[in-house]
């Protein structure tokens, strides 16, 4: 190999190697920096203050237990439990909302596809603070007071302390029943795999989906029947200046919930009418002349191809979701980012806090990604 | 849902069109066509009609226009108090911008507008256009220190308001675009060293939410600097912005370079022309062409993100609107800032996102169906 910088190869090489060359001194130098710093302003660095007790009350505290002396990383961990309660609802509000507004802009009605119209243009353009602001405004300083609250449905009241709503009073037979409902799942998962089987040897047709929905929905009724139907509801109720009974979310969650759902959802409308819109309508026409039922065709023939266009941006917007619930510092929510905020604002260890908070998100971005790239593997037109 | 399966196809491709003089034909195919359809219209007509019209009472006949001391906002039958943005609303657009010279941020706003409308019209994307904004950027630097042709010296401390969220979105997507340029090559480079280097960046940043960005820029920023060394507060959320905004920019000028058929390239290696001579003379330019629309996406999308920077202190539009309401008189009438809040937004936001719909449909929808098919 002749080695001169005309050679392509070996251009290449040197290119390369002074690129990197180039980035680890400027790492280097942003680290050299960075230690002459903190020794000057005398702070220690490492992850040793996790230990430490935080000392701060955290408002909403779901899934784990949490007090003022407790450490500083079990308030990071009820902070990432918040992080992934309003990201997960907000999910799966925001797919409910976006598909009923997506196919309202294809509906024939006047009136309902400019609704719709409108709610994806006003929403879509708004900054999300700005509407985490609105919401939060309307709860805290629009809605009556505890005594005088708004009651949209029975069992719901809308207050300036939150919403409150009844919940399910558990009882061990809910367990059963649910456990009746994973069994069914399975069941109905094994029916669907050997009517397939059976159908590529034989031919012969079985309506594993309707079958299987039976098995699913049914096991755990008939569990659920068996132990008495036990159904309660613990229906909040005034107490003092405050409801007690049932769950309340705050005024925090309950803004932050709306102003991400809304959002996001304004956003999914428009992916899932380019999905649907993305199919032609040609391919229903061919199925139904391939003499394919009209289930059948729209499982096997059109979802398949608008879910090929739907999923991928779906996927960004979820991810979307879920890092724009770090806004939640904005309104007071204690997410991910608010604890570690207020963990930096009281022990100085900055570079520890934020390394924190970009590495929860990294994680679950990567993860998401890691998915992607299988589905649309898995999805991927085979062309010849 | 919306009952509208009439026929036996469930695919439907959009409202009817039958746009005839008579307003009653209309109305039959539009709002009537079926029973299902009929009572749609019906339920939401009424709903509209319990909804919308204590909104525009509220909104409207109620609402409360000019009140300099908020009394009479605070009278029960009084409506919306828009009497707040008749007496804030310099504070509101310029901030704690010295008063009286704050036509200086309105004209230096007016400038940054002049600047998109001119940048928007085709028969204007010639080589002088650059230098229409070179003028154009320093014209607003000059207008906005002063210091020089007897124009008073303002710190960028007291910058604020409308001015200030024009300038980190114009400045933070002029300065990440040349960055962007060079990660989407890197991206696609056949040097590994270089791919890794840019998917690297590219996925980091894109992976945290902005606020961590921030926060970086806040407070980890002036410990990266050797000693002696300080940047203002306004700068390093500039050099956050711009750092993520390139990231995003990136993927978009990559879904345009990969739309560039593999054709172009064989025949620019075939005459013999270098990396950077194929790249800026032959593929960029049809690349960036192709990714416009997105690209103005992506302007949008930066465009409102840039009200995060409320979250460490700096006052942007978000942040004037909303300490206008901290005020004693004025406390409790949020609702009312954020609307306000919400329509210059969505003035800027809409038009824009008006403008890259029509470049789209003008540019060719075909081609721009390839772009942003990175994103994961």
């Amino acid at each position: 190999m002749q080695v001169s910088l005309r050679d392509a190869r070996f251009r290449a090489l040197v290119f390369q190697l002074v690129a990197l060359a180039a980035v680890v001194a400027g790492l280097a130098y942003l680290v050299s920096n960075t230690v002459t710093n903190l020794e000057a302003r005398k702070i220690a660095s490492g992850f040793g203050f996790l230990s430490r007790e935080a000392g701060f009350a955290i408002g909403e505290t779901t899934f784990i237990a949490y007090n003022a002396a407790d450490s500083y990383l079990r308030a990071l961990t009820v902070g990432l439990a918040n992080t992934f309660r309003v990201a997960l609802i907000g999910i799966a509000l925001a797919t409910i909302v976006g598909t009923v507004v997506g196919l309202a802009r294809l509906s024939s009605n006047w009136l309902v596809s400019r609704l719709a119209t409108l709610y994806v243009e006003v929403l879509r353009n708004v900054p999300l603070l700005v509407q985490l602001f609105f919401w939060y405004a309307i709860i805290s300083e629009n809605l009556p007071g505890p005594n005088a609250a708004l009651r949209p449905l029975p069992g719901i009241f809308l207050s300036n302390r939150g919403i409150a709503v009844p919940t399910l009073v558990t009882e061990s037979a809910h367990a059963w029943v649910l456990g009746a409902f994973v069994l069914g799942l399975l069941l109905a998962w094994r029916i669907t795999v050997w009517a397939r089987r059976r159908q590529a040897r034989t031919g012969q047709q079985f309506h594993a989906f309707w079958t299987g929905l039976a098995v699913a929905l049914g096991l755990p009724l008939l569990v659920f029947a068996g132990a008495g139907a036990p159904f309660q509801l613990q229906v909040p109720a005034l107490a003092g200046f405050n409801f007690s009974g049932g769950a309340t979310l705050t005024p925090e969650f309950a803004a932050l919930l709306a102003g991400l759902t809304v959002y996001t959802a304004s956003f999914i409308a428009e992916i899932v009418r380019a999905g649907v819109l993305a199919v032609q309508r040609g391919q229903f026409e061919a199925a139904n002349a391939l003499g394919l039922h009209r289930n059948l065709a729209m499982r096997l023939v059109v979802l398949p191809q608008a879910l090929r266009v739907i999923v991928p941006p779906l996927t960004s917007q979820y991810l979307n979701l879920t890092k724009n619930s770090s806004l939640a510092v904005a309104i007071g929510f204690p997410d991910i980012v608010s604890i570690a905020n207020t963990a930096i604002n009281q022990t100085g260890q900055a570079i520890e806090g934020i390394a924190i908070i970009m590495a929860v998100y990294l994680t679950i971005s990567l993860s998401i990604s890691a998915f992607m790239n299988w589905y649309n593997r898995r999805i991927a037109l085979v062309e010849r | 849902m919306t009952g509208t399966t009439t026929g036996s196809d469930p695919i439907i491709t959009g409202p009817g069109q039958k746009k005839g003089s008579d307003p009653v034909a209309w109305a039959r195919a539009n709002l009537f066509s079926s029973w299902g359809n009929t009572l749609t219209t019906l339920v939401i007509a009424a709903l509209l009609w319990k909804l919308a019209l204590p909104f525009l009472d509220w909104a409207l006949v109620k609402a409360v226009w000019w009140s300099p001391d908020g009394s009479s906002c605070r009278k029960p039958e009084a409506g919306a108090c828009w009497a707040l943005i008749a007496d804030k609303h310099r504070f509101m657009l310029f901030g704690t911008y010295p008063f009286d010279a704050q036509w200086r941020p309105a004209l230096a706003s007016l400038t940054f507008v002049a600047l998109y409308v001119l940048s928007a019209i085709r028969a204007c994307w010639r080589p002088w256009l650059a230098l229409v904004w070179l003028a154009g950027l320093a014209a607003i630097g000059v207008l906005m220190w002063g210091g020089v042709f007897g124009l008073v010296f303002v710190e960028n401390e007291r910058w604020g308001g409308l001015a200030l969220t024009l300038l980190l979105a114009t400045f933070g997507i002029a300065l990440a675009f040349p960055l962007s340029i060079l990660l989407a090559l890197g991206r696609r480079s056949t040097m590994p060293v270089i791919r890794w280097l840019a998917i690297g960046y590219i996925e980091l940043i894109r992976g945290v939410p902005l606020i961590s960005l921030l926060f970086m820029a806040s407070v980890m920023l002036p410990l990266f600097l050797p000693e002696g060394v300080s940047i203002d507060k306004l700068l390093r959320a500039q050099i956050a912005m711009i750092l993520f905004a390139a990231a995003y920019l990136a993927e978009v000028v990559r879904g345009g370079l990969q739309a560039i058929p593999r054709g172009q390239y064989e025949a620019a290696q075939a005459l013999g022309l270098s990396y950077w001579k194929m790249m800026g003379l032959i593929i960029l330019p049809q690349a960036l062409r192709i990714s416009i629309p997105p690209l103005v996406n992506t302007f949008i999308a930066f465009f409102k993100d840039t009200s995060l920077v409320l979250i460490i202190g700096l006052f942007d539009l978000l942040t004037t609107i909303k300490v206008s309401i901290t005020e004693p008189k004025w406390t409790g009438f949020g609702v009312e800032a954020y609307l306000f809040a919400s329509v210059v937004y969505f003035m800027f936001c809409f038009a824009m996102s008006r403008y890259s719909q029509a470049l789209e449909a003008s540019l060719g929808a075909a081609q721009s169906r390839t772009t942003g098919k990175g994103a994961a």
